[in-house]
Protein backbone atom coordinates (compact mmCIF):
# COMPACT_ATOMS: atom_id res chain seq x y z
CA UNK A 1 0.00 0.00 0.00
CA UNK A 2 3.12 2.43 0.79
CA UNK A 3 4.21 3.08 -2.88
CA UNK A 4 4.58 6.19 -3.83
CA UNK A 5 2.17 7.92 -5.89
CA UNK A 6 2.89 10.46 -8.82
CA UNK A 7 -0.45 12.29 -8.69
CA UNK A 8 -0.17 12.71 -4.57
CA UNK A 9 3.20 14.37 -5.38
CA UNK A 10 1.10 16.57 -8.25
CA UNK A 11 -1.96 17.31 -5.67
CA UNK A 12 0.63 18.18 -3.33
CA UNK A 13 2.84 20.78 -5.60
CA UNK A 14 -0.44 22.43 -6.52
CA UNK A 15 -1.59 22.61 -3.40
CA UNK A 16 1.55 24.66 -2.10
CA UNK A 17 1.34 26.73 -4.84
CA UNK A 18 -2.13 27.93 -3.97
CA UNK A 19 -0.65 28.52 -0.34
CA UNK A 20 2.15 30.33 -1.45
CA UNK A 21 1.65 32.02 -4.27
CA UNK A 22 -0.50 34.91 -2.94
CA UNK A 23 2.01 34.91 -0.38
CA UNK A 24 4.52 35.52 -2.34
CA UNK A 25 2.88 38.03 -4.96
CA UNK A 26 1.92 39.84 -1.62
CA UNK A 27 5.36 39.73 -0.52
CA UNK A 28 6.41 41.02 -3.97
CA UNK A 29 3.78 43.52 -4.17
CA UNK A 30 4.53 45.29 -0.85
CA UNK A 31 8.73 45.85 -2.49
CA UNK A 32 7.12 47.69 -5.65
CA UNK A 33 5.98 50.97 -3.64
CA UNK A 34 9.38 53.17 -5.46
CA UNK A 35 9.49 52.96 -8.87
CA UNK A 36 13.15 51.69 -10.12
CA UNK A 37 13.66 50.38 -6.95
CA UNK A 38 13.41 46.34 -6.16
CA UNK A 39 12.80 45.41 -3.04
CA UNK A 40 12.12 48.79 -2.24
CA UNK A 41 11.06 48.77 1.62
CA UNK A 42 9.32 52.31 1.27
CA UNK A 43 5.40 50.49 1.64
CA UNK A 44 6.95 49.15 5.50
CA UNK A 45 8.56 52.44 5.87
CA UNK A 46 5.43 54.18 5.70
CA UNK A 47 3.48 51.47 7.28
CA UNK A 48 5.72 51.20 10.64
CA UNK A 49 5.92 55.77 10.10
CA UNK A 50 1.73 56.06 10.69
CA UNK A 51 0.99 57.02 14.06
CA UNK A 52 -2.60 55.74 12.82
CA UNK A 53 -1.13 52.21 12.17
CA UNK A 54 -0.07 52.57 16.09
CA UNK A 55 -3.19 54.13 17.53
CA UNK A 56 -5.74 51.02 15.53
CA UNK A 57 -2.95 48.20 16.13
CA UNK A 58 -3.05 49.64 20.47
CA UNK A 59 -7.11 49.57 19.95
CA UNK A 60 -7.00 46.17 19.02
CA UNK A 61 -4.72 44.81 21.65
CA UNK A 62 -6.80 46.79 24.26
CA UNK A 63 -10.01 44.86 22.36
CA UNK A 64 -8.28 41.42 22.34
CA UNK A 65 -7.27 42.06 25.97
CA UNK A 66 -10.43 42.79 27.02
CA UNK A 67 -12.13 39.54 24.98
CA UNK A 68 -9.73 37.76 26.48
CA UNK A 69 -10.32 38.59 29.90
CA UNK A 70 -13.86 37.91 29.75
CA UNK A 71 -13.91 34.71 27.60
CA UNK A 72 -11.68 33.15 30.03
CA UNK A 73 -14.27 34.38 32.71
CA UNK A 74 -17.25 33.11 31.24
CA UNK A 75 -16.62 30.16 29.99
CA UNK A 76 -13.83 28.50 32.05
CA UNK A 77 -15.90 28.29 35.02
CA UNK A 78 -18.79 27.48 32.72
CA UNK A 79 -16.95 24.19 31.08
CA UNK A 80 -15.51 23.58 34.81
CA UNK A 81 -19.02 23.69 36.39
CA UNK A 82 -20.42 21.47 33.46
CA UNK A 83 -17.78 19.11 33.61
CA UNK A 84 -17.64 18.73 37.57
CA UNK A 85 -21.74 18.40 38.11
CA UNK A 86 -23.47 18.79 34.96
CA UNK A 87 -22.55 16.35 32.50
CA UNK A 88 -26.07 16.57 31.21
CA UNK A 89 -25.89 20.02 30.24
CA UNK A 90 -22.92 19.63 28.01
CA UNK A 91 -24.44 19.72 24.70
CA UNK A 92 -26.74 22.42 25.62
CA UNK A 93 -23.82 24.57 26.57
CA UNK A 94 -21.61 23.47 23.35
CA UNK A 95 -24.32 24.60 21.61
CA UNK A 96 -24.70 27.80 22.66
CA UNK A 97 -20.89 27.88 21.87
CA UNK A 98 -21.44 27.07 18.60
CA UNK A 99 -24.23 29.67 17.21
CA UNK A 100 -21.47 31.82 15.72
CA UNK A 101 -21.54 29.25 12.99
CA UNK A 102 -24.77 29.32 12.99
CA UNK A 103 -25.23 33.22 13.12
CA UNK A 104 -22.61 34.90 10.70
CA UNK A 105 -21.00 38.34 12.16
CA UNK A 106 -22.69 40.82 9.72
CA UNK A 107 -25.89 39.41 10.94
CA UNK A 108 -25.69 39.15 14.50
CA UNK A 109 -24.46 43.02 14.31
CA UNK A 110 -27.37 43.81 13.23
CA UNK A 111 -29.64 42.12 15.53
CA UNK A 112 -26.97 43.90 18.49
CA UNK A 113 -27.54 47.02 16.66
CA UNK A 114 -31.26 47.16 16.70
CA UNK A 115 -31.73 45.76 20.13
CA UNK A 116 -28.90 48.07 22.01
CA UNK A 117 -29.09 51.16 19.87
CA UNK A 118 -31.37 52.84 21.94
CA UNK A 119 -32.76 53.31 25.60
CA UNK A 120 -33.02 51.42 27.87
CA UNK A 121 -30.00 49.91 27.07
CA UNK A 122 -27.85 51.97 24.49
CA UNK A 123 -24.57 50.02 24.80
CA UNK A 124 -23.74 51.19 21.48
CA UNK A 125 -22.19 54.47 22.46
CA UNK A 126 -19.81 52.22 24.44
CA UNK A 127 -17.02 49.82 23.32
CA UNK A 128 -18.28 47.39 25.71
CA UNK A 129 -21.00 46.02 22.24
CA UNK A 130 -17.92 45.38 20.49
CA UNK A 131 -15.95 43.51 23.20
CA UNK A 132 -19.49 41.51 23.63
CA UNK A 133 -19.21 40.33 19.99
CA UNK A 134 -15.52 39.44 20.08
CA UNK A 135 -16.34 37.68 22.93
CA UNK A 136 -19.03 35.55 21.26
CA UNK A 137 -16.79 35.41 18.38
CA UNK A 138 -14.30 33.61 20.45
CA UNK A 139 -16.92 31.08 22.21
CA UNK A 140 -16.55 28.18 19.54
CA UNK A 141 -12.73 28.14 19.73
CA UNK A 142 -12.81 28.87 23.61
CA UNK A 143 -15.32 26.33 24.87
CA UNK A 144 -13.19 23.29 22.50
CA UNK A 145 -10.05 24.69 23.84
CA UNK A 146 -11.36 23.93 27.77
CA UNK A 147 -13.67 20.90 26.95
CA UNK A 148 -10.73 19.14 25.21
CA UNK A 149 -8.42 20.06 28.41
CA UNK A 150 -11.16 19.27 31.01
CA UNK A 151 -11.60 16.15 28.96
CA UNK A 152 -8.11 15.34 29.60
CA UNK A 153 -8.52 15.32 33.66
CA UNK A 154 -10.80 13.71 35.73
CA UNK A 155 -12.32 16.74 37.24
CA UNK A 156 -14.20 15.28 39.71
CA UNK A 157 -11.59 13.14 41.17
CA UNK A 158 -9.32 16.31 41.39
CA UNK A 159 -11.78 18.24 42.76
CA UNK A 160 -12.85 15.74 45.54
CA UNK A 161 -9.63 15.24 46.39
CA UNK A 162 -8.84 18.62 46.89
CA UNK A 163 -12.04 19.05 48.83
CA UNK A 164 -11.08 16.14 51.28
CA UNK A 165 -7.40 17.55 51.97
CA UNK A 166 -9.73 20.97 52.67
CA UNK A 167 -8.75 23.31 50.11
CA UNK A 168 -12.00 26.06 49.00
CA UNK A 169 -12.70 26.66 45.55
CA UNK A 170 -10.30 29.36 45.02
CA UNK A 171 -7.39 26.90 45.95
CA UNK A 172 -8.97 23.84 44.23
CA UNK A 173 -9.77 26.09 41.26
CA UNK A 174 -6.06 27.75 40.68
CA UNK A 175 -3.77 25.22 42.28
CA UNK A 176 -5.08 22.09 40.77
CA UNK A 177 -7.55 22.63 38.12
CA UNK A 178 -5.88 25.80 35.92
CA UNK A 179 -2.55 24.28 36.09
CA UNK A 180 -3.56 20.84 34.62
CA UNK A 181 -5.15 23.19 32.02
CA UNK A 182 -2.64 25.51 30.88
CA UNK A 183 -2.15 24.08 27.02
CA UNK A 184 -6.20 24.27 26.47
CA UNK A 185 -6.02 27.88 28.31
CA UNK A 186 -3.36 28.95 26.38
CA UNK A 187 -4.29 27.71 22.83
CA UNK A 188 -7.92 29.04 23.49
CA UNK A 189 -6.48 32.50 24.27
CA UNK A 190 -4.08 32.77 21.16
CA UNK A 191 -6.65 31.71 18.86
CA UNK A 192 -8.97 34.95 20.32
CA UNK A 193 -6.30 37.17 20.16
CA UNK A 194 -5.49 35.99 16.47
CA UNK A 195 -8.93 36.51 15.47
CA UNK A 196 -9.53 39.56 17.00
CA UNK A 197 -6.73 41.48 16.11
CA UNK A 198 -7.71 40.66 12.03
CA UNK A 199 -11.77 40.81 12.80
CA UNK A 200 -13.14 43.57 10.08
CA UNK A 201 -16.84 43.16 10.29
CA UNK A 202 -17.86 44.28 14.12
CA UNK A 203 -15.19 47.12 14.48
CA UNK A 204 -16.15 48.64 10.97
CA UNK A 205 -19.83 48.03 11.50
CA UNK A 206 -19.89 49.40 14.90
CA UNK A 207 -17.36 52.34 14.22
CA UNK A 208 -14.31 51.26 16.58
CA UNK A 209 -11.24 51.77 15.70
CA UNK A 210 -9.31 48.21 15.18
CA UNK A 211 -6.41 46.85 13.22
CA UNK A 212 -9.00 45.58 10.18
CA UNK A 213 -10.91 48.62 9.33
CA UNK A 214 -7.53 50.53 9.04
CA UNK A 215 -6.22 47.70 6.50
CA UNK A 216 -9.54 48.28 4.76
CA UNK A 217 -8.90 52.24 5.23
CA UNK A 218 -5.54 51.64 3.74
CA UNK A 219 -6.58 48.99 0.75
CA UNK A 220 -9.29 51.56 -0.21
CA UNK A 221 -6.73 54.44 -0.33
CA UNK A 222 -2.47 53.31 -0.77
CA UNK A 223 -1.54 50.55 -3.25
CA UNK A 224 1.52 49.64 -2.02
CA UNK A 225 1.01 49.46 1.79
CA UNK A 226 -1.88 47.06 2.08
CA UNK A 227 0.42 44.15 0.90
CA UNK A 228 2.95 45.24 3.86
CA UNK A 229 -0.33 45.19 5.97
CA UNK A 230 -1.55 42.05 4.69
CA UNK A 231 2.01 40.17 5.31
CA UNK A 232 2.02 41.86 9.15
CA UNK A 233 -1.52 40.22 9.78
CA UNK A 234 -0.55 37.19 8.24
CA UNK A 235 2.82 36.57 10.60
CA UNK A 236 0.93 37.49 13.37
CA UNK A 237 -2.06 34.66 12.48
CA UNK A 238 1.25 32.39 11.48
CA UNK A 239 2.76 33.24 15.08
CA UNK A 240 -0.28 32.55 17.18
CA UNK A 241 -1.22 29.58 15.37
CA UNK A 242 2.55 28.39 15.35
CA UNK A 243 2.71 29.37 19.67
CA UNK A 244 -0.27 26.80 19.66
CA UNK A 245 0.62 24.50 17.45
CA UNK A 246 4.24 24.24 19.72
CA UNK A 247 2.05 24.49 23.01
CA UNK A 248 -0.24 21.49 21.47
CA UNK A 249 2.56 19.06 20.95
CA UNK A 250 1.02 15.74 21.46
CA UNK A 251 -2.08 16.60 22.33
CA UNK A 252 -4.88 14.90 20.32
CA UNK A 253 -8.24 16.01 18.90
CA UNK A 254 -7.71 19.86 19.10
CA UNK A 255 -7.95 20.12 15.36
CA UNK A 256 -9.94 24.21 14.99
CA UNK A 257 -12.33 25.32 12.56
CA UNK A 258 -12.66 27.98 11.57
CA UNK A 259 -15.95 30.55 11.40
CA UNK A 260 -16.73 32.64 8.39
CA UNK A 261 -15.28 36.27 8.15
CA UNK B 1 -15.39 32.93 40.58
CA UNK B 2 -19.57 32.44 40.91
CA UNK B 3 -20.25 30.68 44.38
CA UNK B 4 -22.99 28.68 43.74
CA UNK B 5 -24.94 26.94 46.50
CA UNK B 6 -24.38 23.03 46.00
CA UNK B 7 -25.10 19.98 48.19
CA UNK B 8 -21.76 19.58 50.05
CA UNK B 9 -21.22 17.88 53.40
CA UNK B 10 -20.03 20.56 55.83
CA UNK B 11 -17.16 20.45 57.36
CA UNK B 12 -17.61 17.96 60.57
CA UNK B 13 -20.18 15.46 58.60
CA UNK B 14 -19.18 11.97 57.96
CA UNK B 15 -19.19 10.82 54.08
CA UNK B 16 -22.48 9.64 53.46
CA UNK B 17 -22.51 6.02 53.20
CA UNK B 18 -24.78 6.01 49.92
CA UNK B 19 -25.30 9.35 47.60
CA UNK B 20 -28.17 11.84 48.82
CA UNK B 21 -31.47 10.49 46.95
CA UNK B 22 -32.49 12.77 44.09
CA UNK B 23 -32.78 16.21 45.87
CA UNK B 24 -33.08 19.54 43.72
CA UNK B 25 -30.11 20.76 42.98
CA UNK B 26 -29.23 24.44 42.91
CA UNK B 27 -26.47 23.18 40.43
CA UNK B 28 -27.89 24.71 37.70
CA UNK B 29 -26.99 28.36 39.28
CA UNK B 30 -23.25 28.01 38.70
CA UNK B 31 -24.34 28.15 34.61
CA UNK B 32 -26.51 31.41 34.93
CA UNK B 33 -23.86 33.85 34.02
CA UNK B 34 -23.28 32.16 31.07
CA UNK B 35 -26.74 31.55 30.46
CA UNK B 36 -27.21 35.50 30.90
CA UNK B 37 -24.96 36.31 29.09
CA UNK B 38 -25.86 34.34 25.90
CA UNK B 39 -29.61 35.24 26.34
CA UNK B 40 -28.99 38.90 26.50
CA UNK B 41 -26.30 39.36 23.65
CA UNK B 42 -27.77 35.80 21.35
CA UNK B 43 -30.93 35.43 22.44
CA UNK B 44 -33.02 38.18 22.33
CA UNK B 45 -31.00 39.83 19.13
CA UNK B 46 -31.69 36.99 17.37
CA UNK B 47 -35.48 37.03 18.64
CA UNK B 48 -35.73 40.35 17.30
CA UNK B 49 -34.27 39.43 14.04
CA UNK B 50 -37.20 37.34 13.86
CA UNK B 51 -39.93 39.71 15.60
CA UNK B 52 -39.38 42.46 13.41
CA UNK B 53 -39.35 40.24 10.15
CA UNK B 54 -42.57 40.48 10.67
CA UNK B 55 -43.23 44.16 11.53
CA UNK B 56 -44.56 46.65 8.51
CA UNK B 57 -43.31 50.22 8.55
CA UNK B 58 -46.04 51.15 11.32
CA UNK B 59 -44.62 48.00 13.34
CA UNK B 60 -48.30 46.23 12.81
CA UNK B 61 -48.19 42.70 11.82
CA UNK B 62 -46.81 42.02 8.34
CA UNK B 63 -45.70 39.03 5.95
CA UNK B 64 -44.20 41.72 3.12
CA UNK B 65 -41.31 41.78 4.33
CA UNK B 66 -40.67 38.23 3.66
CA UNK B 67 -42.52 38.24 0.53
CA UNK B 68 -40.49 40.92 -0.50
CA UNK B 69 -36.89 38.90 -0.18
CA UNK B 70 -38.42 35.89 -2.14
CA UNK B 71 -39.93 38.40 -4.94
CA UNK B 72 -37.63 41.34 -5.43
CA UNK B 73 -34.93 41.33 -7.83
CA UNK B 74 -32.17 42.63 -6.48
CA UNK B 75 -32.54 40.66 -3.56
CA UNK B 76 -33.55 37.62 -4.76
CA UNK B 77 -30.41 38.01 -7.14
CA UNK B 78 -27.77 38.81 -3.63
CA UNK B 79 -28.84 35.07 -2.22
CA UNK B 80 -28.60 33.79 -5.79
CA UNK B 81 -24.96 35.32 -5.90
CA UNK B 82 -24.21 34.05 -2.06
CA UNK B 83 -25.54 30.90 -2.71
CA UNK B 84 -24.05 30.45 -5.86
CA UNK B 85 -20.53 31.18 -4.57
CA UNK B 86 -20.90 29.05 -1.40
CA UNK B 87 -21.75 26.04 -3.46
CA UNK B 88 -19.07 26.62 -5.72
CA UNK B 89 -16.05 27.17 -2.99
CA UNK B 90 -18.14 23.95 -0.51
CA UNK B 91 -17.58 21.61 -3.89
CA UNK B 92 -14.34 23.20 -5.54
CA UNK B 93 -12.82 23.41 -2.15
CA UNK B 94 -14.40 20.45 -0.79
CA UNK B 95 -13.08 18.13 -3.75
CA UNK B 96 -9.32 19.57 -3.78
CA UNK B 97 -9.02 19.44 0.12
CA UNK B 98 -10.39 15.71 -0.08
CA UNK B 99 -7.79 15.22 -2.58
CA UNK B 100 -4.69 17.11 -0.52
CA UNK B 101 -5.25 15.16 2.48
CA UNK B 102 -5.79 11.74 0.83
CA UNK B 103 -2.84 12.58 -1.12
CA UNK B 104 -0.78 13.36 2.14
CA UNK B 105 -2.09 10.69 4.35
CA UNK B 106 -2.66 7.62 1.96
CA UNK B 107 -0.41 8.90 -1.17
CA UNK B 108 2.52 7.57 0.41
CA UNK B 109 4.35 11.13 0.81
CA UNK B 110 6.58 11.66 3.59
CA UNK B 111 5.36 11.98 7.11
CA UNK B 112 6.86 15.53 7.58
CA UNK B 113 5.20 16.80 4.71
CA UNK B 114 1.59 15.96 6.65
CA UNK B 115 2.18 17.25 9.36
CA UNK B 116 3.52 20.62 7.67
CA UNK B 117 0.58 20.41 5.30
CA UNK B 118 -2.14 20.30 8.88
CA UNK B 119 -0.62 23.15 10.42
CA UNK B 120 -0.21 25.22 7.50
CA UNK B 121 -4.21 24.35 6.78
CA UNK B 122 -4.13 25.80 10.56
CA UNK B 123 -3.12 29.47 9.87
CA UNK B 124 -4.46 29.42 5.85
CA UNK B 125 -8.51 28.58 6.78
CA UNK B 126 -8.08 31.48 9.91
CA UNK B 127 -6.32 33.65 7.58
CA UNK B 128 -9.44 35.36 6.19
CA UNK B 129 -11.07 38.49 5.68
CA UNK B 130 -9.04 41.87 4.68
CA UNK B 131 -5.89 40.58 4.45
CA UNK B 132 -6.98 37.50 2.03
CA UNK B 133 -8.19 40.12 -0.03
CA UNK B 134 -5.03 41.74 -0.17
CA UNK B 135 -3.40 39.01 -1.34
CA UNK B 136 -5.39 38.19 -3.95
CA UNK B 137 -5.09 41.57 -5.35
CA UNK B 138 -1.34 41.66 -5.13
CA UNK B 139 -1.71 37.91 -7.39
CA UNK B 140 -4.46 38.17 -9.81
CA UNK B 141 -5.60 42.34 -9.56
CA UNK B 142 -4.62 44.38 -12.04
CA UNK B 143 -1.01 44.91 -11.38
CA UNK B 144 -0.83 42.04 -9.65
CA UNK B 145 1.56 39.28 -9.72
CA UNK B 146 -0.04 36.71 -12.06
CA UNK B 147 -1.02 39.38 -14.22
CA UNK B 148 1.98 41.00 -15.15
CA UNK B 149 3.80 37.52 -15.80
CA UNK B 150 0.80 36.07 -17.73
CA UNK B 151 1.43 39.90 -20.21
CA UNK B 152 5.38 39.54 -20.19
CA UNK B 153 4.83 36.06 -21.46
CA UNK B 154 2.32 36.20 -23.83
CA UNK B 155 1.37 39.78 -24.17
CA UNK B 156 -2.23 39.15 -23.04
CA UNK B 157 -3.29 41.96 -20.70
CA UNK B 158 -5.97 39.75 -18.82
CA UNK B 159 -7.99 42.36 -17.34
CA UNK B 160 -8.20 44.23 -20.77
CA UNK B 161 -9.70 41.11 -22.24
CA UNK B 162 -12.95 41.28 -20.49
CA UNK B 163 -12.07 39.47 -17.88
CA UNK B 164 -12.28 40.39 -14.41
CA UNK B 165 -11.64 38.76 -11.02
CA UNK B 166 -14.19 41.08 -9.00
CA UNK B 167 -17.04 38.67 -9.75
CA UNK B 168 -18.31 35.14 -8.27
CA UNK B 169 -15.33 33.48 -9.96
CA UNK B 170 -12.51 35.41 -8.89
CA UNK B 171 -13.83 35.96 -5.17
CA UNK B 172 -14.46 32.03 -5.55
CA UNK B 173 -10.51 31.44 -5.94
CA UNK B 174 -10.23 33.88 -2.99
CA UNK B 175 -12.61 31.88 -0.41
CA UNK B 176 -11.19 28.29 -1.56
CA UNK B 177 -7.73 29.50 0.21
CA UNK B 178 -9.49 29.21 3.57
CA UNK B 179 -11.67 26.49 2.45
CA UNK B 180 -9.96 23.88 1.12
CA UNK B 181 -7.73 24.10 3.95
CA UNK B 182 -10.77 23.35 6.64
CA UNK B 183 -11.48 20.27 4.68
CA UNK B 184 -7.65 18.98 4.76
CA UNK B 185 -7.86 19.80 8.65
CA UNK B 186 -11.38 17.59 8.84
CA UNK B 187 -10.73 14.75 6.16
CA UNK B 188 -6.87 14.03 7.55
CA UNK B 189 -8.28 12.14 10.47
CA UNK B 190 -11.15 10.96 8.79
CA UNK B 191 -9.04 9.24 6.58
CA UNK B 192 -6.16 8.56 8.99
CA UNK B 193 -9.61 6.27 10.85
CA UNK B 194 -9.59 4.15 7.71
CA UNK B 195 -8.02 1.32 9.33
CA UNK B 196 -5.11 -1.24 7.49
CA UNK B 197 -7.52 -4.08 8.42
CA UNK B 198 -10.53 -3.48 5.94
CA UNK B 199 -8.22 -2.86 2.85
CA UNK B 200 -6.44 -6.34 3.66
CA UNK B 201 -10.16 -8.37 4.57
CA UNK B 202 -11.08 -6.69 0.91
CA UNK B 203 -7.64 -7.50 -0.37
CA UNK B 204 -8.50 -11.39 1.08
CA UNK B 205 -11.55 -11.65 -0.50
CA UNK B 206 -10.90 -11.13 -3.79
CA UNK B 207 -11.39 -7.15 -4.29
CA UNK B 208 -10.01 -4.93 -6.43
CA UNK B 209 -8.98 -1.37 -5.41
CA UNK B 210 -12.14 -0.20 -7.15
CA UNK B 211 -14.22 -2.04 -5.21
CA UNK B 212 -12.64 -1.23 -1.59
CA UNK B 213 -13.32 2.34 -2.53
CA UNK B 214 -17.00 1.99 -4.08
CA UNK B 215 -18.00 -0.43 -1.48
CA UNK B 216 -15.83 0.16 2.04
CA UNK B 217 -13.95 3.18 1.85
CA UNK B 218 -15.93 5.83 0.24
CA UNK B 219 -19.78 4.54 2.23
CA UNK B 220 -17.75 5.05 5.51
CA UNK B 221 -16.10 8.71 4.51
CA UNK B 222 -19.42 9.63 2.84
CA UNK B 223 -20.72 11.21 6.06
CA UNK B 224 -17.74 13.15 6.91
CA UNK B 225 -17.26 14.44 3.05
CA UNK B 226 -20.52 15.63 2.96
CA UNK B 227 -20.82 17.44 6.28
CA UNK B 228 -17.59 18.86 5.84
CA UNK B 229 -18.89 20.47 2.41
CA UNK B 230 -21.86 21.61 3.93
CA UNK B 231 -20.05 23.26 6.80
CA UNK B 232 -17.80 24.70 3.62
CA UNK B 233 -21.03 26.11 2.15
CA UNK B 234 -21.74 27.87 5.57
CA UNK B 235 -18.39 29.09 5.77
CA UNK B 236 -18.59 30.76 2.50
CA UNK B 237 -22.21 31.79 2.96
CA UNK B 238 -21.86 34.08 5.92
CA UNK B 239 -18.16 35.50 4.91
CA UNK B 240 -18.55 39.34 5.05
CA UNK B 241 -14.99 40.92 5.24
CA UNK B 242 -13.20 39.07 2.86
CA UNK B 243 -16.08 40.00 0.16
CA UNK B 244 -15.87 43.50 0.99
CA UNK B 245 -12.05 43.98 0.98
CA UNK B 246 -11.82 42.52 -2.23
CA UNK B 247 -14.71 43.85 -4.22
CA UNK B 248 -16.39 46.90 -2.15
CA UNK B 249 -20.20 46.49 -2.71
CA UNK B 250 -19.97 45.85 -5.99
CA UNK B 251 -20.70 42.31 -5.62
CA UNK B 252 -24.31 41.53 -4.25
CA UNK B 253 -24.09 39.00 -1.91
CA UNK B 254 -26.69 39.06 1.23
CA UNK B 255 -23.70 39.94 3.58
CA UNK B 256 -23.08 42.83 1.96
CA UNK B 257 -26.50 43.91 1.33
CA UNK B 258 -26.48 43.33 5.12
CA UNK B 259 -23.87 45.66 5.72
CA UNK B 260 -24.94 48.55 3.93
CA UNK B 261 -27.98 48.28 5.34
CA UNK B 262 -26.69 48.62 8.82
CA UNK B 263 -24.37 51.43 7.63
CA UNK B 264 -27.27 53.28 6.33
CA UNK B 265 -30.51 51.91 5.30
CA UNK B 266 -29.74 51.30 1.82
CA UNK B 267 -33.15 48.99 1.27
CA UNK B 268 -35.02 51.90 2.82
CA UNK B 269 -36.79 49.53 5.15
CA UNK B 270 -35.72 48.76 8.70
CA UNK B 271 -37.93 45.45 8.41
CA UNK B 272 -36.54 43.90 4.76
CA UNK B 273 -33.13 44.04 6.45
CA UNK B 274 -34.49 42.02 9.70
CA UNK B 275 -36.63 39.48 7.10
CA UNK B 276 -33.16 39.38 4.71
CA UNK B 277 -30.77 38.49 8.02
CA UNK B 278 -33.83 36.09 9.29
CA UNK B 279 -33.08 34.08 5.69
CA UNK B 280 -29.42 33.82 6.27
CA UNK B 281 -29.92 32.18 9.31
CA UNK B 282 -32.51 30.34 8.32
CA UNK B 283 -30.15 28.73 5.70
CA UNK B 284 -27.01 28.90 7.84
CA UNK B 285 -29.09 27.08 10.42
CA UNK B 286 -29.97 24.26 8.24
CA UNK B 287 -25.95 23.95 6.90
CA UNK B 288 -25.07 23.22 10.93
CA UNK B 289 -28.25 20.36 11.03
CA UNK B 290 -26.80 18.85 8.07
CA UNK B 291 -23.53 18.94 9.47
CA UNK B 292 -24.12 17.27 12.78
CA UNK B 293 -26.42 15.22 11.56
CA UNK B 294 -23.60 13.75 9.32
CA UNK B 295 -21.08 14.14 12.04
CA UNK B 296 -23.13 11.76 14.30
CA UNK B 297 -23.21 9.13 11.85
CA UNK B 298 -19.37 10.04 10.54
CA UNK B 299 -18.93 8.80 14.44
CA UNK B 300 -19.81 5.52 14.13
CA UNK B 301 -16.81 4.78 12.68
CA UNK B 302 -14.35 6.71 14.07
CA UNK B 303 -13.17 5.61 17.36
Amino acid sequence: MKKVNIWAWIIFALGMIYFFLPLVATLDFSLRAEKDVYPSFEAFRVVFGDPEFYSNFGSSLLWSLLTIVVSLLLIVPTTYWVHYRLPEWRPFVEFITLTPFVVPAVVLTFGLIRLYCCDPLPLISSPLLLVIGYVILSFPYMFRAVDTGLRAIDVRTLTEAAQSLGAGWWTILFQVIFPNLRVALLSGVFLTFAIVMGEFTFASLLNWPAFGPYMEYLGATRAYEPAALALISFALSWGSVGIIQYLGRGVTGGEQLAGAR
Amino acid sequence: MSQTPSITLGKGDAPLARPPTKKFSWAWLGLMPFLLFAIAFLLLPSASIVINSFKGPEGEFTFQNLVDVVTRKDLVSAYQTSLSISAITAIGGGLFGFLLAYAVILGGLPRSLRTFLVTFSGVASNFAGVPLAFAFIATIGNTGLITRLVESLSGVDIHREGFTIYNVWGLSIVYMYFQFPLMVLIMAPALDGLKREWREACENLGATSWQYWRYVALPILLPSLLGTTILLFGNAFGAYATAYAFTGSFINLVTIVIGGQIQGDVLFNSGLGNALALGMVIIMALCMAGYSWMQRRAARWTR
